[in-house]
């Protein structure tokens, strides 16, 4: 381990890659033949494998959600405030598993990938996914690394919507269930900003009904103009002004000049836009921004919230974040009001921050305090299990 | 919350029921009486640190401002609704219970007792506003923003023919506990009542 990193990250982590050659069968009614799953894992698992974590992560995240690749990395992975040596999810006590998942252009199958049926991209005709289609990639993932029950299965945002079909379609193979800044379903306004962001990306003339790959392009702008819009609703009306105001990066407002004026967060956004643009998938976009849509926890179950998580056995922590109008406390709370009528355990924080959506990622005195006293909870059951007691 | 008053209201909450508990602090009465009596409960807390005392308890705490409005919950949907020494402390504490009694079957209140011989004293003497152990703020930062004594609560159940069920006092010795049984505005520094609905509409408040 590189002794430049800080003394409470994982320091260098490798991904790998699991493969799986048994079919999988999708909500959408077709079938996956085989995939590949890239996953970076932090930590020891124990003998009983009772401390095992997985974290399901949000639309734009992936498998590297701790550590460094390399030295040189500038950044750690997404989730580094939250995860390491002493942090919430304690890796000198838990074994964290965090993949990118299918659908995904991080490594893992997905639209980038090669169809084996045609030797080329998938692109556009890669299946439709819901959330649940990950649930059980991500169970066959456990199978195989030997865990047979997640001490918690822990998601922000759409990884909470992971999180918690976890607890609907497995019930006895998690513990705990964490949902952070997380809704049992997307508001009309949620899903015209993906609308928006989709739109966006396919009027790009560079998109190609998603068979840019093929063409050897990339809608770059329509991508970019989707990140500036997923960005802005991220954050919170107080924070840019705190952060950005009307700072000017260049030009002036003096009478008798003509210079070009530039807003700081017009510079911030544009950055954002085109830096994500360059690494992420457009098809990978549209096909999770609809997985957000399409997820609705009680669909199945009458439209009721309290019979869905009738058939949950495991305990939840619920966290929200006050100025996150995205994913907004008033949609954890109704998660809350069903787990209760569901008779299930369930701990609320909601918690001050002025960051916006993007609080869950961030780092925050009090969230760490309610995340890290649950967890050492978690922790301890699972230590008992482990002695066998 | 003091052990007495733990042991008194734990007598009125039955085995494996369903416990609501408003102002839930620290969360030690939800975990007695899931230790002693298998009670599945909730706490309703707003200070943080006390939630993440509660967190560490394993107490199932729930972050809410009661001040707000407790609408979410369904009718009927606890067979028990506690509130131990938050009356005090609520914007509307009469609205407060008219919503406890609403979600629960029955309640539990537990207020500091205004009436108490030593505050009437206190004021008397002093002029000034009571300064006691058990109320320790001064008027301008106290958070008990609406005191009351045992005959202003009573007269509050009978106009609203709230039925009480069962009440108790504490008291710091042992002559104002004897004396309390007799005359408890006087002598009751704390007041424990069990609430139900009123006796004619048990079945539907509305």
């Amino acid at each position: 381990m590189n002794s430049s990193f800080p003394s409470d990250s994982v320091g260098l982590v490798k991904p790998q890659t699991y493969v799986f050659d048994e079919p999988l069968e999708l909500a959408c009614g077709r079938i996956l033949p085989r995939y590949e799953l890239v996953v970076e894992t932090y930590g020891e698992l124990n003998r009983t494998a009772s401390n095992a974590v997985l974290i399901c992560h949000a639309l734009s995240g992936h498998h590297h959600a701790a550590g460094y690749h390399s030295p040189e990395d500038k950044k750690p992975g997404w989730w580094d405030a939250y995860i390491g040596p002493g942090k919430p999810i304690d890796t000198n006590r838990f074994y964290v598993v965090a993949l990118n998942n299918i659908g995904g252009c991080h490594g893992s199958t997905g639209p980038r990938s090669i169809n084996s049926a045609t030797g080329k991209p998938w692109g556009r005709d890669f299946p439709p996914l819901r959330a649940r289609d990950w649930v059980h990639s991500q169970a066959r993932l456990a199978a195989k690394m030997g865990i047979g029950q997640w001490a918690a299965v822990v998601g922000g945002s759409l990884g909470g919507m992971n999180a918690m079909r976890w607890a609907l379609e497995y019930p006895d193979r998690l513990r705990h269930c964490v949902v952070i800044a997380s809704a049992m379903k997307l508001s009309a306004q949620n899903i015209a900003f993906n609308e928006i962001a989709r739109r966006a990306i396919q009027s790009d003339p560079e998109f190609h009904q998603g068979d840019y790959l093929s063409r050897e392009t990339l809608p770059r702008n329509g991508l970019a103009l989707a990140r500036m819009i997923g960005h802005v609703t991220y954050l919170s009306d107080e924070l840019m002004g705190t952060r950005f105001g009307r700072e000017l990066r260049r030009g002036t407002f003096e009478r008798g000049l003509e210079a070009p004026i530039e807003f700081q967060v017009e510079s911030y956004l544009r950055h954002q836009g085109d830096s994500f643009s360059g690494s992420f998938d457009a098809n990978t976009y549209l096909l999770m921004t609809k997985i957000l849509d399409y997820f609705d926890l009680a669909r199945e179950y009458d439209h009721n919230p309290v019979k869905a998580f009738g058939h949950a056995l495991c305990k939840f922590l619920v966290i929200s974040f006050t100025s996150d109008w995205r994913f907004s406390p008033k949609r954890s709370e109704e998660i809350v009001d069903a787990l209760i009528g569901a008779n299930r355990d369930v701990v609320y924080a909601n918690i001050e921050s002025e960051m916006g959506h993007d609080a869950f990622l961030l780092p925050n005195p009090r969230y760490e305090s309610v995340f890290r006293t649950y967890m050492a909870k978690v922790a301890d059951e699972a230590d008992k299990l482990a002695r066998g007691n | 919350m003091l052990r007495v008053d733990l042991e008194i209201l734990q007598k009125w909450i039955a085995p494996d029921s369903r416990v609501l508990d408003l102002g839930c602090g620290d969360g030690a009465l939800l975990e007695r009486l899931r230790e002693s009596l298998n009670v599945e409960g909730y706490g309703l807390e707003i200070d943080p640190e006390r939630i993440t005392a509660c967190i560490a308890r394993g107490v199932n705490v729930i972050e809410t401002d009661i001040n707000k409005g407790l609408a979410h919950f369904p009718d009927n949907s606890f067979d028990t609704v506690v509130m131990t020494n938050s009356l005090q402390a609520l914007k509307r504490p009469d609205l407060t219970i008219d919503e406890m009694l609403r979600i629960g079957k029955e309640c539990v209140v537990t207020f500091p007792n205004f009436g108490a011989l030593r505050t009437r004293l206190y004021l008397a003497a002093r002029g000034r506003m009571p300064v006691t152990k058990q109320l320790s703020y001064q008027w301008y930062d106290t958070p008990n923003i609406h005191f009351c004594t045992v005959r202003d609560f009573e007269a509050l159940c009978r106009e609203k023919t709230i039925r009480i069920l069962d009440r108790a006092t504490v008291a710091s010795t042992a002559i104002e506990r004897q004396l309390s049984g007799i005359w408890p505005n006087l002598f009751a520094e704390t007041a424990i009542y069990h609430l139900s609905k009123h006796q004619n509409n048990t079945g539907d408040t509305r």
